[in-house]
């Protein structure tokens, strides 16, 4: 059965993204080869960089995702985006405008203006956000490609402390909902894609483990797993009562 | 204690009292082999834990210290560590601080670098691979004038990604001026945080002001500048005040401008010429070991930079744990990165590694880290 994510009307076999910030070329072979990644979300400000080592060890079959981090207006990740164009990473970009310092957490308000600003200017906008129902429709509303509400602060492996949150924007919101921060475990990225998240993006978990290889394909078959279990559609959970093999009702035929 | 000299412009004072009144409480012999484990604990410091980590009871647990930094380092910057050069573009000096090379009153070779003399350095600098800049000036207005600096950071903004300046306090408008040619992020070093012993080793010009320093960062935010940078030089004066009033004076500022950068420095006193006798005497390796782990963990998200005034052993152990940007190439004298490797004007102090970008890149690799050149596009 094919199953592909569909961002912006772009195709992907696989539902693991990878997010670069803690860049290590041993990190990003292990997240293709092993785990499968078919997108790696670009830090413009560092592929611009002359130092540029870190394009080399990204394969051509996959899908660069700039995004605008550095910026802390709209209008700064307008420039940064059109900067991504110039650089042919194409219409889509990751809106990363980070509100503060200590604990990076995204600035949404900053990201609802940001979004339409980019969606009139041709681009579709991948938006890193705190999960928010109101801001996620006003994303919609601005433009969106894709909604993407961390599960927890990033770098933090904490798993998904959103949890409940996250749910409410997969039922509400007609758009890919793609976890973005926050997981540690892959039972916690197979956790999301059975709520029914369209991808899960990850970096810290991976680059913090033991054996980045290892737990790269671990969190690979993992979100896999998780999405099929989604496709699946889960049986029935048996909560406080048991099932009876003579119904009560049995005597009213 | 002198705060404002009548030209200079003042903000609220509301951070630096905040700053000053802790210094004054603090009572680092209260705390607990129990509470520093109890802050080895905790992904958020609060001030009481990042006391326990200052205080006498931190010592014996410096090698668990180390892990916590270590994890704390990771989680913000991975295995990044950013690589980054000065550039001294003059040693002229207004001030007499007992301290420093470059005081009015030392007999060094002084020097200023033209535009001529500014391109063949950024030239020479930018060839060894080197993509951020920190350029610096002795506190000369009367010499390195605002339009000089300004025209400085024009030059090297057109050479560099990243731009950084490290210059006498400047007004909000003047900072501004900088940001418009390019620079991004501003470097004061307050020197020591007692305002009485600051008044003993600062003896003439303008940094006899201490509010007015202190207050530098945040006027170069106020001016529209991405990151700013703290420091205290150990050896002034109490270690554990000084570093708490570093780590405070930054985290408050955190909180007040949410979206701002910030940079930690550790630097200890170093021989100058004329002086060989300077050393930072009860701030040893351990010690500021002990300091930068306090740092890391209290401001897990700040960088933590480490000079060359360093040895190679400390730097090379140092990235390991908790400091996140590192110097290289470093030439402290004015003119010696080109043609003229003797330079034209003396440095400011001696420094104790003098390995260039290649070397240390090198190293960086082969502790399995990534020597990160910039990751900044200056945005205006």
């Amino acid at each position: 059965m094919k199953d592909d994510l569909i961002i912006a009307g772009r195709s992907f076999s696989s539902r693991f993204i990878m997010g670069s910030g803690k860049f290590d070329p041993e990190l990003i072979k292990a997240c293709v080869e092993a785990g499968g990644a078919q997108i790696i979300t670009l830090a413009l400000r560092r592929a611009n960089s002359k130092g540029g080592e870190f394009l080399k060890y990204i394969p051509k079959d996959v899908a660069l995702l700039a995004n605008t981090s550095g910026a802390k207006t709209a209008e700064q990740a307008l420039q940064i985006a059109l900067l991504a164009r110039e650089l042919g990473c194409g219409e889509m970009i990751k809106v990363e405008l980070i509100g503060e310092s200590k604990y990076l957490l995204p600035d949404n308000h900053e990201s609802i203006k940001a979004c339409e600003l980019l969606a009139k200017n041709g681009f579709a906008p991948l938006v890193y956000m705190l999960p928010d129902l109101v801001a996620a429709r006003a994303m919609v509303d601005a433009g969106a490609a894709a909604i993407m509400p961390l599960a927890a602060p990033i770098g933090s492996n904490l798993g998904l402390a959103n949890k409940n949150l996250i749910e409410i924007l997969i039922r509400e919101i007609n758009l890919p909902i793609i976890v973005d921060a926050g997981i540690g475990r892959p039972s916690e990225a197979c956790a999301a894609m059975e709520m029914g998240c369209a991808a899960v993006m990850l970096n810290t978990a991976i680059a913090t483990s033991g054996d980045v290889a290892l737990m790269a394909g671990a969190f690979g078959k993992a979100i896999k797993a998780g999405r099929e279990a989604y496709l699946a559609r889960f049986g029935r959970v048996l909560e406080n009562s048991g099932e009876a093999s003579s119904p009560l009702s049995g005597f009213l035929e | 204690m002198l705060m404002y000299l009548p030209h200079q412009e003042r903000l609220d004072n509301e951070i630096l009292n905040a700053v000053l009144a802790e210094r004054e409480s603090a009572d680092f012999e209260h705390y607990s082999a129990n509470d520093v484990k109890i802050a080895l604990k905790k992904s958020f410091l609060d001030l009481e834990d990042f006391k326990a980590l200052l205080s006498p009871a931190a010592a014996p647990l410096l090698e668990d210290m180390m892990w916590a930094a270590k994890a704390a380092k990771e989680r913000y910057f991975g295995k990044n560590i950013y690589l980054f050069t000065p550039l001294y573009i003059s040693n002229h000096c207004e001030n007499l601080c007992v301290y420093c090379g470059f005081n009015s009153r030392n007999n060094i070779r002084r020097a200023q670098l033209d535009d001529d003399g500014i391109i063949k350095e950024l030239e020479s600098i930018a060839s060894a691979g080197f993509e951020e800049l920190l350029m610096l000036t002795g506190e000369a207005p009367a010499f390195s004038s605002v339009d000089y600096i300004a025209n400085a950071c024009r030059l090297a903004s057109e050479r560099f990604a990243t731009l950084g300046i490290e210059v006498y306090p400047l007004s909000v408008e003047n900072y501004a001026k900088m940001h418009e040619n390019g620079s991004d992020y501003v470097t004061v070093f307050q020197e020591t945080y007692n305002p009485r012993r600051y008044a003993q080793l600062h003896l003439e010009g303008d940094k006899t002001a201490f509010g007015y320093r202190f207050e530098a960062q945040e006027r170069a935010l106020k001016a529209g500048m991405r990151g700013v940078a703290f420091g205290a030089l150990f050896g002034l004066d109490m270690w554990r005040q000084d570093a708490l009033s570093v780590g405070l004076h930054a985290s408050l500022l955190q909180k007040r401008y949410q979206d701002a950068e910030i940079s930690i420095s550790v630097p200890r006193l170093r021989p100058i010429i004329n002086n060989s006798k300077i050393t930072p005497k009860d701030v040893r390796e351990r010690e500021l070991a002990q300091i930068i782990c306090a740092y890391r963990l209290f401001l897990p998200f700040a960088n933590i930079t480490l000079s060359t005034r360093e040895s190679v052993k400390f730097r090379d152990n140092a990235v390991k744990f908790g400091v996140s940007k590192v110097s290289a190439g470093v030439k402290v004298g004015i003119g010696e990165h080109g043609d003229d490797k003797a330079g034209q004007g003396d440095g400011q102090f001696e420094i104790s590694d003098s390995r260039d970008g290649e070397q240390m890149r090198a190293m960086l690799r082969l502790n399995g880290l990534v020597p990160v050149e910039s990751e900044h596009v200056f945005l205006g």
